[in-house]
């Protein structure tokens, strides 16, 4: 009934509709509108630009084509080429792989943390935040020093028999996985500390109480309820994964191709505008359509809880 | 079930380590005399004496303040208003403004770099000053810092008493003396830690920057990048530490100014 609650008072003042509308455009105004011009309308350029032609150098012109879009499932001007689907597979690929080892590495930390008492607890967790807080950029560089061939890290691999002697662990895909995990790993457990915050203890020792094993009341009553902070987790690490930039630029060597360093080819090198477009669309389409589901899934969440 | 084991606790050790430890390589290895390689050459401080002499990572590093100072001057004003607007107001739309709001959060910061590098290339065409640089490069950042600006005041706002606002216009105060002496001062600390955030997102930004900054505009993290490009100079090490140091300082002032759950001085 929103016209009865035109006149209700609200912190010690009666506003009329209008009023509302005054306020909010004086308050709201500035900051929806810079949204609007820096953020809104660029993204909209972007996506129909990806539906103009390269010029011969590299300007963007008429006619309007799908041109871009058939050469990024395949379809080039030379036949079909798998070079784009395979780049998006790949990219899908890292992004799928960060998660499950920011699973497999998050949750044993998320417990820990969950798990400690009052003060601690807040330490522990403000540890796990503060390296995010610290440049990306200088902690992936990093990595290139600890993996270096004549750092520890290469030469306990090599002793361990984990890798031949003599080989070195950057660049490579090892690299890439531990530079991701590492910057990725905090947004695992911040949800999932989340959910095993708020974990009901009981539901699981009564588990154990009616002859569960570990692995049983850990699969059965534990893990249920951890489920919203693991979609969560998942859907922070897999998203921006997918799109990252720096992190297989620095330490992957220069041979694999990426959906960030694809864009940046195409703005860079190659000058082709219109195919960055569509790629950064692609891209944007798949955050969106990540974003929508999970949304989707809390709302259901919501109305049968 | 047992809650805390011996495993539990060495695996948890060792992520924190994994965490840190490219934090403290970096900071150990701008004391490390070796110019080239990763061995361990003796301790010395010649290369913060080294970037003090680089006019280029000066340069940089002036730019990069700048930058920082200038977007969070703009987005801390902007987003501000915005959370007290949405916190108070209504207006028809409000839900889909709300949701508009968050999408600089989601979308990936390389995409948001492209879309602002076409926007200003065309913007160009008939306005010369869009010319990419420091102020190509502020335009961008305000867009990234907004949003997170707005969450964090909004939830200070959400935790403030409407009963105190409500007892300032009972004692005769007007809608604008309410909001300067009773509204304003108890937003402060969510404003203070607003900036804070936005002030430490323009530092350690390096996309958004990579693609709308000029010849002439070089940030710190920029210079770090085809620095790290080009095969690392022990130089480098010494500036990230200082990089990190400033991250850090940051976090840590906005962690000090983050709103308690419940205001101390009042009886709740």
């Amino acid at each position: 009934m929103p016209g009865n609650r035109d006149n209700e008072v609200q912190f010690g003042e009666t506003l009329t509709r209008r009023g509302h509308l005054v306020r909010s455009a004086i308050t709201s105004g500035p900051g929806l509108l810079w949204l609007t011009l820096f953020l809104l309308v660029p993204l909209l350029a972007m996506v129909g630009i990806s539906f103009l032609t390269r010029g011969m150098y590299g300007q963007i012109q008429w006619p309007p084509t799908l041109e871009n879009y058939r050469r990024l499932i395949g379809f080039g001007s030379f036949g079909f080429d798998p070079l784009y689907p395979f780049l998006f597979l790949r990219s899908l690929g890292l992004g799928a792989l960060t998660t499950v080892l920011s699973v497999l590495a998050g949750f044993p930390l998320a417990f820990f943390v969950a798990t400690l008492p009052g003060r601690l607890k807040t330490v522990a967790v403000t540890l796990v935040v503060v390296p995010l807080w610290t440049n990306l950029l200088v902690r992936t560089y990093a990595w290139q020093i600890l993996l270096a061939p004549e750092g520890w890290l290469s030469q306990l691999a090599a002793t361990l028999r984990m890798v031949p002697p003599g080989t070195p662990l950057y660049p490579g895909p090892f690299a890439v996985a531990l530079g991701m995990l590492c910057d990725f790993l905090p947004f695992m457990v911040l949800p999932l500390y989340a959910s095993l915050e708020k974990l009901d203890w009981s539901i699981v020792d009564a588990a154990a109480d009616l002859g569960a094993s570990p692995v049983q009341s850990l699969w059965h009553a534990l893990l249920p309820q951890v489920r919203p902070g693991l979609i969560a987790g998942s859907l922070l690490v897999f998203l921006p994964a997918t799109a990252q930039f720096v992190i297989p630029d620095l330490l992957g060597g220069a041979k694999t191709a990426l959906l960030g360093s694809a864009i940046q080819q195409q703005f860079g090198p190659s000058r082709d505008w219109p195919f960055g477009c569509a790629i950064a669309t692609s891209a944007l389409l798949l955050v969106l359509a990540g974003i929508r589901l999970h949304a989707r899934y809390r709302g259901r969440k919501g109305e049968a809880l | 079930m047992k809650r805390r084991s011996l495993p539990l606790w060495f695996t948890s050790a060792v992520l924190y380590l994994f965490l840190y430890a490219p934090i403290a390589v970096v900071v150990l290895y701008s004391f490390n005399a070796a110019r080239f390689g990763a061995g361990w050459k003796g301790f010395t401080t010649k290369w913060y004496g080294a970037l003090l002499a680089d006019s280029q990572a000066l340069a940089a590093a002036k730019t990069t303040l700048l930058l920082a100072v200038f977007s969070t001057a703009i987005s801390t004003t902007l987003g501000t208003l915005l959370a007290y607007g949405l916190a108070r107001y209504r207006f028809s739309g409000k839900k889909i403004a709300e949701q508009f709001l968050y999408l600089p959060v989601f979308v990936p910061d390389i995409v948001m770099a492209i879309a602002l590098l076409l926007f200003f290339a065309w913007l160009r065409r008939w306005l010369e000053f869009f010319e990419l640089g420091l102020f190509t490069m502020v335009l961008a950042h305000v867009t990234f810092q907004i949003p997170f600006v707005c969450i964090v005041v909004r939830s200070r706002l959400a935790e403030l008493d409407p009963t105190i606002e409500e007892a300032a216009r009972d004692l005769g105060a007007n809608a604008w003396q309410t909001f300067r002496h009773v509204t304003l001062p108890m937003m402060v600390p969510g404003v203070v830690a607003g900036a804070l955030l936005a002030f430490t997102l323009s530092l350690d930004d390096f996309i958004v920057s990579f693609f709308t900054s000029g010849p002439g505009s070089t940030t710190l993290p920029i210079l770090i990048y085809s620095s790290v490009k080009r095969g690392v100079t022990p130089d480098i090490n010494a500036l990230s530490t200082l990089l990190l140091l400033a991250s850090i300082v940051g976090t840590i002032s906005v962690m000090l100014f983050q709103p308690a759950k419940t205001p101390k001085n009042l009886p709740s």
